[in-house]
């Protein structure tokens, strides 16, 4: 069982479209963005420059970059506290989801918000959220507030597998289908939350089955190939913009490090073996060797990529290194409206 | 003046702000083809709408939430507790997320939402029925908590409660829904966050919100009978708190008692207290004491809940006290 997740659907890409050759190779500049990212991150962790909680996304890098890409500018967008990838992805730049992280002036909600909330209004990037599914039934309200202003717009909610089985999921699901509201559920199933895996939380394995309860459109979806993740949310975006109706998403996937910096990469409740056998259906290098194998780039272009994120990444390190601390009085601003 | 009840107070209230804002909404249980459970909503479906008059299943959480949601991308909701003992359900994303969001978004973020409905207890409503949690809500910065008296009092602080910017819990009283009382017509507002004293006096303040008010009216009344001249200060906003109101009054009478209908325990009043013992522990010519909720689930028997509840004889008896008098 253990081995089949990330595998899953096995729904294969079909041939890739060479006219859309940039793209392509713009969603694999971002995976690395942000895996390149989540390292850094995970260095500053272990030298005390990152507090609190900080849970890196190494490994399901298609997961958020394949979805967004298929979404508007104008559309919402909730996440769980493990959203630093969503954040990069949606374009939120790296020096400020990294001056969060650091607590900085500069950061995405100045220092205040921290790893677990990146926020940026501007983008309809409305959260990292961190009671588990308590953001889902908010990406249920901007879906009701879509149809209340009667345009296209769609409003997505990353959750992981774990906040399935919490009754905001149940409420928000439902309130959603009943009233036929422009949302997409996108749980992203690494197979545990925290340490405890799927089949020792869910009553039934196949999460994208709890669609039938509110007799809404479901797919279960391979979260490792970047273009499959961005065909089923095309699909699921369609859905709300010309018939306003939800899907839920279960994309398979898999946490390559522990759950927050303060979990090993194995722990107590995964293998080694498991662990490393994921490993080989990492989402950047599948989707690398099916780019180059196409022909649509070379290993020279992966490796000039590879140089430039990781110049993003050193340059956002020491921005947010070298920014200043919010100003003492900013303690006591934002509490309230034109505080 | 036209006389209305407190209940259409709020209504009028609900209809004035829903014409005057495209972006209001109600949302809640029973708010729309029942009419409200408790008649609040009368006739606003029919003028507005399914859209803007929403019916919920059963299911706290999910609306708080959807409501708080809809509130981050610009609309303004008014979410209907049927009571706020139901509301506990969704004190999560009251406090998680309503409270939280300006802060946590470096002030990108704002819930500009409502949450209303009766807090505290009726009639024999037992244990899980009859709890006033404004201490709760008061607790948590971010929320602003306004329980309104009177139809008047009704009226002008729903209005602005709708208009503000901030997330408000609002707790109205449900023994007060048929209270009668003049109330201005149209544009009235009053403001969040000012006491109002409700009557003169000068040898010593009720102070006191909610159903509390009438209690300590009915209180000062017979007090005027026998010779004792109190002043009722009705709080209206217990967070933010009228700090000078409350001081002004502690400087002007020198003695008072606190009243509320919740639980003693880090009440409200332990609060009021705080402030005038820290800023005004000189003005004061006695110990200031509370009269609460008996610290007990509420019983069912009428004689028992009627000993847990706070009536003008536990009032009286503590103004005596506070004036050394018997």
């Amino acid at each position: 069982m253990a081995g089949s997740t990330a595998a899953g659907p096995r729904k294969r890409s079909r041939g890739l479209d060479s006219g859309q050759a940039d793209e392509y190779r713009r969603w694999l500049r971002q995976m690395m963005l942000i895996r390149r990212f989540e390292e850094k991150a995970g260095e500053a962790y272990s030298l005390g420059k990152i507090g609190g909680f900080c849970h890196l996304y190494i490994g399901q890098e298609a997961v958020a970059v394949g979805s967004l890409a298929a979404l508007r500018p104008d559309d919402y967008i909730t996440c769980s506290y493990r959203e630093h990838g969503h954040a990069l992805a949606r374009g939120v730049p790296a020096r400020t989801v990294m001056a969060e992280l650091f607590g900085k002036a500069a950061g995405s909600s100045g220092g205040k918000g921290g790893s677990m909330h990146i926020f940026d209004a501007s983008l309809g990037f409305l959260g990292g959220h961190a009671i588990v599914g308590g953001h889902i039934p908010l990406a249920t309200g901007m879906a009701f507030a879509i149809k209340y202003r009667d345009t296209d717009q769609a409003a997505i909610c990353y959750f992981g597998e774990a906040a399935v089985n919490n009754g905001a999921f149940h409420e928000a699901l439902n309130m959603a289908a009943l009233w036929k509201l422009p949302a997409i559920y996108l749980c992203e199933n690494n197979r545990y939350g925290m340490g405890t895996a799927l089949e020792r939380a869910s009553a039934i394995y196949d999460i994208s089955e709890r669609a039938c309860s509110y007799d809404m459109a479901n797919e279960v979806v391979d979260g490792q190939d970047v273009l499959v993740m961005h065909a089923a949310m095309e699909r699921a975006v369609g859905r709300a913009r010309s018939e306003k109706l939800p899907t839920l998403l279960e994309v398979r996937t898999y946490r390559f490090m522990g759950h927050s910096m303060s979990d090993p990469i194995h722990g107590h409740y995964r293998t080694r073996e498991e662990v490393e056998g994921q490993r080989k259906r990492d989402p950047i290098a599948l989707w690398s060797k099916r780019l180059i194998d196409e022909g649509l780039t070379d290993q020279a272009v992966v490796k000039a990529l590879d140089r430039e994120v990781v110049e993003e990444v050193e340059d956002a390190y020491q921005f947010a290194e070298q920014a200043p601390d919010p100003a003492p009085e900013e303690l006591y601003t934002d509490v309230y409206a034109g505080s | 003046m036209p006389t209305l009840t407190y209940r259409d107070a709020l209504n009028h209230a609900l209809r004035e702000e829903m014409q005057r804002d495209p972006n209001v909404f109600l949302m809640g249980e029973e708010v729309g083809v029942y009419q409200g459970a408790y008649k609040v909503s009368r006739g606003l479906l029919d003028e507005f709408g399914p859209m803007r008059v929403v019916d919920t299943p059963i299911t706290e959480l999910g609306f708080a939430g959807v409501g708080i949601g809809a509130a981050m991308v610009g609309l303004r909701p008014v979410v209907e507790f049927m009571t706020w003992n139901f509301a506990l359900l969704a004190i999560d994303q009251l406090v998680n997320s309503a409270a939280k969001m300006r802060y946590m978004s470096g002030g990108q973020v704002g819930v500009p939402a409502v949450f209303r409905g009766p807090g505290g207890s009726a009639l024999q409503l037992a244990a899980q029925h009859s709890q006033a949690f404004e201490s709760w809500y008061a607790h948590v910065p971010g929320l602003k908590v306004v329980m309104p008296a009177t139809p008047a009092d009704a009226k002008g602080l729903l209005k602005s409660a709708i208009r503000d910017d901030d997330p408000v819990v609002f707790i109205e009283g449900e023994m007060l829904y048929n209270l009668k009382g003049e109330v201005p017509e149209g544009e009235h507002i009053v403001p969040l966050g000012r006491a109002d004293v409700k009557r003169e006096g000068t040898e010593v303040t009720i102070i006191c919100h909610s159903k509390t008010v009438a209690v300590a009216l009915k209180a000062a009344e017979q007090l005027s009978a026998d010779g004792v001249d109190a002043e009722v200060l009705d709080l209206r906003t217990i967070r933010p708190l009228d700090r000078e109101s409350i001081l002004a009054t502690v400087g002007k009478t020198h003695r008072c008692v606190v009243a509320e209908e919740g639980w003693a325990f880090a009440g409200v009043g332990a609060q009021v207290v705080d402030i005038i013992q820290r800023e005004a522990f000189d003005e004061l010519d006695a110990p200031i004491l509370r009269v609460t909720g008996a610290d007990v689930p509420m019983p069912y028997n009428k004689h028992l809940e009627k000993a847990a509840k706070v009536d003008p004889a536990k009032v009286i008896a503590a103004v005596n006290s506070v004036l050394y008098r018997e």
